[in-house]
């Protein structure tokens, strides 16, 4: 009977994976939210049978049937975020939303699988993150003088990159968390968040030589200081939100191109001076000739992607706790041994739609300042997610970054959470802003109606007419679509 | 018109945010790519890696699944896991020593089809029924079982044969590649191989665990005179025939000398007797007229100097010929001596090709793989190598073999119910003058080609006398 149902599970848990994947991107077929309601309904239906058949196979597999408690826990902490964040903010994109939580229940079924221990911690931090989310779209709303704040950005970023530094506790050879009063933080997190705001508020208003200089300066600062902590993966997050970012606000490609050959060289010297630059590459290269030292790692992950198959081995049949780290570096490896290769392509497709999403959004936004911030956090996110994902299967060399809201680690996952709600937060201003446009065009549109009378005007003409006429009483141009 | 507003408006967004488009593209592509790679590493590397060592999986398995059964072609069981009263496990090989290399052995390491197939050995597919009657009885599931290409009285014959000596057989299908009987000597008992393990370590002069079919380096001696002559062919297509040299038994460039087997004086030799007389002064004078960069290329082109791609651990055959290669070492190299060295498998290869026309049939044992309800899981079908050399210099070259067979070293092959075609060869090796290595290479019917023999027996003597007549059972087994 076991064996039945943990067989038979495995094509319904790549069943609902793929099905809930299609609706991430049918989303994006339609323009305005209330078309796509359909959609995120089922997709919470999709998740919420997802959840509950992985938690099925995990109490069977184990015989264990307090898990079922856990998986209550999980499922109103999720069920909760998603509808506060309905009533709360009715303004808000779903599908944000809705991937977040689906990624974050992937999160508790691996980990619960991995480590139980771990697992509750986790689901704690991420219960308490998701009420800091919650409050963060209305503070994007209300402090409208967030662009003003750039040297305080700065200045936080570099000091508590550089404290870490200096003080830090040194976990496998980088330094990368300090202790305040027994709970661990590892500050490099927080400061993605913060140097995206300090870019933004810098880049905003011009972006000329002067200022693109001046922020070099200080994002420079903020690489060398993560390279000498030897975190290379947030050193090389940093450095390219910082190219692409550079490259929107000017809009001139000449950047990403010397983005490229200062980074080429800059790579080159830490690969010169130092051996952990060395050790990296070396293992990228042949792994299996340094199998028992510094490949190790990145072979059993290998193993472990290899030998789940499509369908993966199913959850408790594989060996992902093989891998040094696994919650943390490799969860990828780890849910692609067991949960399959189409599942784990799913959840890859899952991030780019978030990604989409947040591009769409970005694009859409008016205001430069805003326009920026969501974009710089986009690429955070979504080149994270690459780092880590190319890493674990030697797709590029490995640098030790989490998956983001998958991975275990409080700091990772309550960044990431507030990511989101800021994009949310960005999104639901640009939903107000759509708003006011509607409201002044429908009062235009009836004056002109009575014009049109007198006048027999080309409809088309009207309505390019009323929308040269707003964007003339808004004052700037007019970027909304929607008729 | 609404859309049409919409597409407009929608394009004017799109061009002023033309950057982010294009960053959103450029990552989305990124992302296809990534995972492209993935789904690609994952399925082409598992088999690879569930056997590497590192690999905790291979344990799980076992402690899962009952290492399956291995077959002859025709349904012996060649290897398999026994459990006693107790619950112990125990593999056992009830021909004993007689597969030692080919099947080889799980325990210490693994060899022959045991590691080749060791992946579909491991895993069980068997259905699902079974596994959950399975699971109630507490019992492991059984792991699919392999088919080999193995006869079992092809092997026997083949190993009678070569007695006590020591050296390798093996006999192939050449229109198909399958191996049919592979023995290399001194063998081993494979259920044993815990017990022996640390004297055939420290035993390091007869290596026995060296399967020296698919690994032993021989000189190839005169069975080479068939590359040599192939060369001549291809540089001389029209006029080959018209190849004549008086042999005085020595032939002599400044200080080196080249002599025919025991002395012997063939006087004068065309081009057809030169090799069924394998006349080595004939042949060293054919090497000299070689042009190097051809025959380096005839030489790569039969798979000299390379990893052989085939599933089995082989050793690479060398022959040293560049621009640079002196007189002296032409001559060496064309009569297969000096430097030159061969593994049985590949001289085998050679000789399957001319009985195919040329083509060649990649040699394989592992014929296909079954479930515990009988269902194939995998098969494994010919495949070519490749045509590594044309169809008329294979015609020629069969022809050259029939004659070593009517008229030449191998004549105790004449006269039989199938006619047979081949080449011997006595390779000289070690410093003392005389010691020899019996070879033979052939295959028959020669007008049919169906059965494929390369034999080489160490330290025996004049293939002729020793090689050919293991050839004439083997291929009278056959044809029984």
């Amino acid at each position: 009977m076991e064996l039945y149902i943990s067989e038979f599970s495995k094509y319904i848990i790549a069943l609902l994976i793929t099905l809930y994947t299609y609706e991430c991107f049918a989303v994006f077929r339609y323009e305005d939210e209330e078309r796509r309601n359909g959609i995120y309904t089922r997709q919470n239906i999709l998740m919420f049978a997802f959840h509950f058949s992985c938690f099925l196979v995990i109490c069977f597999e184990t015989g264990d049937i307090t898990y079922l408690f856990f998986y209550a826990f999980q499922q109103i902490v999720l069920y909760a975020a998603i509808v506060l964040y309905r009533m709360l903010y009715p303004k808000a994109n779903r599908l944000v939303i809705n991937n977040m939580c689906m990624l974050l229940s992937i999160s508790f079924v691996i980990l619960t699988r991995l480590n139980m221990e771990r697992a509750v911690k986790q689901f704690i931090i991420v219960t308490g993150s998701l009420i800091v989310a919650l409050l963060i779209p209305f503070l994007i709303h209300k402090f409208k003088f967030m662009k003003k704040l750039k040297w305080i950005y700065a200045i936080v970023g570099i000091v508590a990159l550089s404290v870490v530094m200096i003080l830090g506790q040194t976990t496998y050879g980088s330094k990368l968390s300090y202790s305040i009063a027994g709970i661990t933080f590892q500050p490099s997190e927080f400061v993605k968040i913060i140097f995206v705001f300090y870019i933004a508020s810098a880049l905003y208003k011009a972006s000329g030589f002067f200022e693109i200089f001046t922020t070099a300066v200080v994002a420079a600062a903020h690489v060398i200081v993560l390279v000498i902590s030897k975190d290379l993966g947030s050193a090389l997050i940093f450095f390219v939100v910082y190219v692409l970012m550079v490259y929107v606000a000017s809009r001139n490609f000449l950047y990403v191109i010397a983005g490229a050959l200062g980074g080429s060289v800059a790579a080159y010297i830490s690969y010169k001076v130092f051996t952990h630059v060395q050790v990296r590459v070396q293992a990228f290269k042949d792994p299996w000739s340094v199998i028992d030292s510094a490949g190790f790692q990145i072979t059993q992950s290998l193993f472990a992607i290899s030998s789940g198959g499509w369908f993966g081995l199913g959850l408790y049949k594989g060996k992902p706790e093989d891998i040094p780290f696994v919650e943390a570096d490799f969860i990828f490896s780890a849910i692609a041994e067991e949960l399959g290769i189409i599942f784990a392509i799913c959840l890859i497709l899952i991030c780019v739609s978030c990604f989409i999403m947040f591009m769409n959004i970005a694009v859409r936004l008016k205001d430069k300042f805003y326009q920026l911030t969501a974009f710089g956090l986009g690429v955070t996110y979504i080149f994270q997610v690459f780092l880590t994902v190319g890493g674990g299967t030697k797709f590029i060399p490995l640098t030790g970054v989490t998956l983001p809201l998958i991975s275990y680690g409080g700091s990772s996952v309550l960044t990431t959470l507030i990511m989101f709600a800021i994009i949310e937060g960005l999104y639901i201003i640009k939903q107000e802003e759509k708003e006011q446009l509607d409201k002044v065009r429908k009062k235009k549109r009836k004056k002109k109606k009575s014009a049109q009378q007198e006048y027999l005007y080309d409809e088309s003409d009207v309505s390019d007419l009323a929308v040269e006429e707003i964007e003339y009483l808004s004052g700037e141009e007019l970027e909304d679509e929607e008729e | 018109m609404k859309t049409k507003k919409n597409k407009s408006v929608n394009k004017k967004v799109k061009m002023k945010n033309r950057e982010i488009m294009l960053i959103t593209w450029a990552f989305t592509l990124l992302f296809l790519a990534m995972t492209g790679y993935i789904t690609h590493y994952s399925v082409t590397h598992r088999q690879e890696l569930i056997n590497n060592s590192y690999n905790g999986r291979q344990k799980a398995l076992l402690a899962q699944n009952r290492r399956g059964r291995i077959f002859s072609f025709d349904g012996d069981i060649l290897a398999q896991t026994v459990v006693d009263e107790e619950g112990n496990e125990k593999r056992e090989y009830p021909y004993q020593n007689l597969f030692s290399h080919v099947v080889g052995y799980a325990t210490n390491g693994r060899m022959g089809v045991e590691s080749q197939a060791n992946y579909y050995l491991i895993n069980s597919n068997a259905p699902l029924s079974q596994k959950a009657s399975l699971d109630v009885s507490g019992e492991k599931y059984p792991g699919d079982d392999v088919y080999t290409t193995l006869n079992v009285n092809l092997q026997q014959v083949a190993s009678t044969a070569l007695g006590v000596y020591q050296g390798a057989i093996i006999v192939t299908e050449p229109n198909t590649g399958k191996v049919l009987a592979m023995v290399s000597k001194p063998d081993f008992n494979p259920e044993e191989i815990s017990k022996i393990w640390d004297d055939l370590i420290a035993d390091d002069k007869s290596s026995i665990l060296l399967n020296r079919v698919t690994q032993g380096l021989y000189p190839p001696g005169s069975t080479f005179k068939i590359v040599t002559a192939l060369e001549y062919i291809k540089e001389h297509p029209d006029t080959y025939q018209n190849y004549s040299y008086n042999c005085t038994g020595t032939i002599t460039r400044g200080e080196d000398r080249i002599q025919c087997y025991h002395g012997t004086v063939h006087g004068n030799v065309g081009f057809n007797k030169s090799f069924a007389k394998s006349c080595n002064t004939s042949f060293a004078n054919i090497g000299l007229s070689f042009d190097k960069s051809n025959f380096a290329n005839t030489l790569q082109s039969l798979l000299f100097n390379q990893e052989l791609a085939v599933a089995f651990n082989t050793s690479i055959s060398r022959v040293d010929v560049s621009e640079e290669t002196s007189e002296a070492d032409m001559m060496q190299v064309s009569i297969g001596q000096g430097t030159t060295a061969i593994t049985p498998l590949l001289l085998n290869m050679i000789t399957c090709a001319i009985a195919n026309e040329g083509t060649l049939m990649k040699p394989y044992v592992v014929d296909y793989v079954q479930n515990s309800a009988g269902n194939k899981i995998k098969t494994f079908n010919p495949s070519s190598y490749g045509k590594i050399m044309e169809r008329q210099e294979a015609e020629i070259l069969k022809e050259l073999m029939t004659n070593v067979v009517e008229e030449g070293t191998a004549s105790r092959l004449k006269d039989l119910p199938y006619t047979a075609a081949g080449k011997t060869g006595s390779a000289e090796y070690g410093t003392i003058k005389g010691d020899s290595h019996a070879w033979f290479t052939g295959f028959a019917p020669a007008e049919d080609p169906q059965v494929c023999v390369t034999i080489i027996i160490e330290g025996a003597g004049a293939g002729g006398d020793y090689a050919v007549p293991i050839a004439k059972r083997i291929f009278d087994a056959y044809f029984q």
